[in-house]
């Protein structure tokens, strides 16, 4: 028999007080930074801020900063230019941030016609939003993730109890503020694929933070040890190898996706693999604690 | 046992079958057409085969203000043809306007005029005073209902004609909401040239020059009466520089576009550049008639969304009811305004909101990059679980490769959409769906440890983790369906993918493996498992 982890017996309970520590200092940046979303700063994915972006294939080479200096002469400083390692790519994007024009696709693609006259150029997507567009898609996502928690709370609630419930959405709440965090701090950008992401990590974390649970019901009815605080370690330590594997399996899956995928999916999969061990992390160090501050260490019997 | 087990053999043979019959259309173009014809396929989101999406806002105050101001230059014209002067005419709202009448006893006789001639309008008399008297037109709330809501199920119609006449395969023209238009053209090439022809609103109107005006006095602001500053627009063939003229027209149309029977390209045999031969129906061809008969040797602007394509000398009265709109136009040009004048002008202004165009190189790179990730992905996790699990994960993989199957069979039934995030969602599917037997081959792990026989451990482990199991894909759906209600195009694929992937899992996770262990120990009972 294979085993990576076997007969563990960690005191997760013990390092609450540094993984609480931690996540609080996470989750205030992570606030910090929803903060500066909704308040205009920030960087935000032109579908959700509305904007311009254009990815555009050159026929031949050509360095960053003549695009850069072309799209500066043609009226556009302020555009993101980002390129394709390995291709003569560059993906242009002009946010409609501090006002301006939105839809500017035709502008830019005539800047660059003009600018590079022997070296042409194939557009090879657009995306123009408006920002009314923006600004519904910004309302929607926060809609999507307030309703998903509130859903997952009810069926916890229904299959547990209550406290499991809230502890479980709070344990999920915390992943999506601290991916939040950790793509504010890497400045990256956060655009419908992020917010997706979010709420595929939330489910995600979800499902890890549900086994554990589940495992610590069994064990309160069996009665394998006598204080919460011990049934959870017990029950973290039980479960540890499945977590382990699982979150390996998903996340070999995500590193596939991040280094094959191709640009378009690279920081939707980056994402998602920084999620899985956000996700991980918070079902055993997150969730089980509040579960037990909240419970005290009477081990009533969880209904079934 | 053995009928138990046969039971679900027979069923996952079944499932197995069908499955193939309803993928296979969608992987490969060499099956018979008897096969394909009929069969239900995946769709390609825009995406992965590229194409447009646009979504269009549309200006419905706009077309009750285009349509009130026709109304008051109809009105103004009447009263000129009756002798009855008009000192201005101004805008009341988007639904109403205003005439101002000279000091002079013009009032009652305008109202007379009006109401006989000038119907729909609603017209009231509004101060009289010695310098002058105020008519006050609005359009009847009732119109202005109905232009309301005409604006977007007949934009919606026009739009279709069009795209019909450009040529583009299963193209989604849907209203959205009260003043919105979606349009989603799968395959396009020539994307600037399709939404070109999707956002014109066409109106084309015949307007005379009013050659007494001064261009350089309508500059400066002063316009006469009645009269509409223009420009015409000019394309050198050699530098394809634009360069715009300015004209002063007299601001009402003598004929617009709805006349129009049939519009299509042609070329002059000299220049060998293309124009549009227009015929009108018999109503445009009469009112053409009189107006070229009336107006020989003056100049007539042919006008399409307030810019002035030409504006030729009528040399001679025009009987047939055809005409000409020549300009500097490449053959391409030619045909979409050929196509836009033969599907008609859209009776409100769009404007593009929302633009996502995908050109079908970066599409066919996509789903390559996507589906080798995938592969990339199944390999290095079935390969993880053979590793870790030995016999028991060989038995995971071979449920895991049903899973992928019955997805791909699933979405063909529904005629899902596939999207890049949808294929990401099939990988994070796959990552997640070795998850159900993960927890079962745990737990069969501990229950062997416990000193349990083979089977009684392989019985106990897939008891106790099937609730584990099902509460953690219901925690899972859940989210995947919210994506589903607020995402739009890819990452609603993207929701299916994950929550299909998910939901058929239970199936093969739980289900699929089972059967092979059973199998197993009802033969003999199994003395070792290797897991």
């Amino acid at each position: 028999m294979l085993e990576i982890i076997k007969g563990t017996n960690i005191d997760f309970m013990r390092l609450k007080k540094y993984s609480f520590a931690f996540s609080g200092a996470v989750v205030m940046i992570g606030l910090y930074a929803v903060f500066q979303i909704f308040t205009g700063g920030g960087n935000l994915g032109i579908d959700l801020a509305g904007g311009t972006s254009l990815q555009v294939r050159f026929e031949q080479q050509v360095q960053m900063d003549q695009v850069r200096k072309v799209l500066t002469s043609g009226g556009f400083p302020e555009a993101s230019l980002q390129s394709v390692p390995g291709e003569n790519i560059y993906i242009i994007k002009v946010s409609a941030k501090g006002g301006g024009e939105k839809m500017v696709g035709e502008k830019v693609e005539t800047l660059l016609r003009q600018g590079f006259p022997s070296n042409p150029q194939t557009v090879e997507s657009v995306a123009e939003i408006g920002p009314a567009i923006g600004k519904k898609l910004r309302t929607d996502a926060l809609f999507a993730l307030a309703v998903s928690a509130l859903a997952i709370i009810v069926y916890l609630a229904w299959r547990f109890e209550f406290k499991f419930g809230v502890a479980a959405a709070l344990a999920t709440f915390h992943d999506v503020i601290m991916l939040v965090a950790i793509f504010y701090l890497l400045d990256r950008e956060m655009d419908l694929l992020f917010i997706t992401a979010l709420l595929t990590i939330g489910g995600y974390s979800l499902t890890d933070t549900v086994v554990i649970f589940d495992r610590i019901r069994e064990n309160i009815r069996l009665r394998k040890r006598s204080t919460f605080s011990e049934t959870i370690n017990l029950s973290v330590n039980e479960v540890l190898s499945r977590t382990v594997i699982t979150s390996l399996t998903t996340f070999m899956a995500c590193i596939a996706l991040l280094l094959f995928g191709g640009v378009v999916l690279k920081d939707f999969s980056l994402a998602l693999a920084i999620g899985i061990i956000i996700g991980t992390y918070s079902s055993v160090f997150v969730a089980s604690p509040i579960v037990a501050r909240w419970r005290g260490e009477k081990m009533v019997q969880v209904k079934r | 046992m053995w009928k138990s087990i046969w039971g679900r053999a027979t069923l996952i043979a079944v499932l197995t079958a069908t499955s193939i019959v309803l993928v296979l259309p969608s992987l490969t173009d060499i099956l018979p057409v008897a096969w394909t014809e009929k069969s239900p396929k995946i769709h390609l989101g825009l995406d992965l085969q590229g194409g447009v999406f646009l979504r269009l806002a549309v200006e419905i105050d706009k077309a009750i203000e285009n349509t009130t101001m026709r109304y008051a230059d109809d009105a103004r014209a009447i009263m000129r043809e009756k002798g009855i002067p008009v000192f201005s005419l101004a805008k009341d709202g988007i639904d109403g306007f205003s005439l101002t009448l000279p000091p002079g006893d013009f009032a009652d006789r305008a109202m007379r005029v009006l109401k006989e001639e000038a119907g729909t309008i609603d017209y009231t008399l509004g101060s009289v005073t010695s310098s002058g008297a105020t008519i006050k037109g609005r359009m009847p709330p009732s119109e202005v209902q109905a232009i309301r809501a005409n604006a977007v199920t007949q934009g919606v119609e026009t739009i279709r004609n069009r795209i019909d006449q450009f040529g583009v395969r299963e193209p989604q023209i849907i209203a959205e909401g009260e003043d919105r238009i979606v349009v989603q053209l799968p395959g396009v090439k020539d994307q600037r040239r399709a939404i070109e022809l999707v956002g014109k609103t066409a109106l084309l109107e015949f307007k005379l020059v009013d050659e007494g005006a001064s261009v350089e006095e309508a500059l400066k602001g002063n316009l006469p009466e009645g009269d509409q500053l223009l420009y015409v627009k000019n394309v050198d063939p050699q530098t394809g520089r634009l360069s715009k003229t300015p004209i002063v027209v007299k601001a009402r149309a003598v004929l617009t576009g709805d006349t129009i029977k049939t519009a299509r390209v042609n070329f002059q045999s000299q220049r060998g550049g293309a124009y549009v031969g227009l015929s009108f129906d018999n109503r445009g061809a009469q009112i053409f008639d009189r107006v070229t008969a009336e107006n020989v040797k003056r100049r007539l602007a042919i006008v399409l969304d307030d810019t002035v394509y030409s504006a030729p000398v009528i040399q001679e009265r025009i009987s047939g009811g055809d005409a000409q709109i020549t300009g500097s136009f490449t053959a391409e040009e030619a045909s979409d305004l050929a196509i836009v004048l033969r599907a008609g002008s859209l009776p409100a202004p769009v404007k593009i909101i929302q633009n996502v165009s995908v050109g079908p190189s970066l599409g066919r790179d996509s789903i390559e990059k996507g589906i080798r990730a995938a592969i990339i992905g199944a390999i290095l996790v079935v390969g993880f679980m053979v590793v870790y699990y030995r016999f028991a994960g060989l038995v995971a993989d071979v449920a895991l490769i049903f899973n992928i199957l019955f997805l791909l069979a699933g979405m063909s039934l529904l005629q899902a959409t596939l999207t890049l995030p949808g294929i990401a969602g099939i990988i994070l599917a796959i990552g997640m769906a070795v998850d159900s037997n993960v927890l079962i081959f745990e737990r069969i792990r501990e229950e062997l440890r416990s000193k349990k026989t083979v089977r009684a451990s392989i019985d106990a482990g897939y008891d106790k983790a099937f609730w584990t199991v099902v509460d953690s894909h219901v925690t899972t759906l859940i989210t995947a369906m919210i994506l589903f209600q607020f995402g739009t195009g890819p990452i609603k694929g993207f929701a299916v993918t994950l929550s299909m992937g998910v939901a058929i899992n239970l199936f093969t996770a739980l289900v699929c493996t089972k059967v092979v262990f059973d199998y197993l120990n009802a033969r003999r009972p199994m003395q070792a498992l290797s897991i």
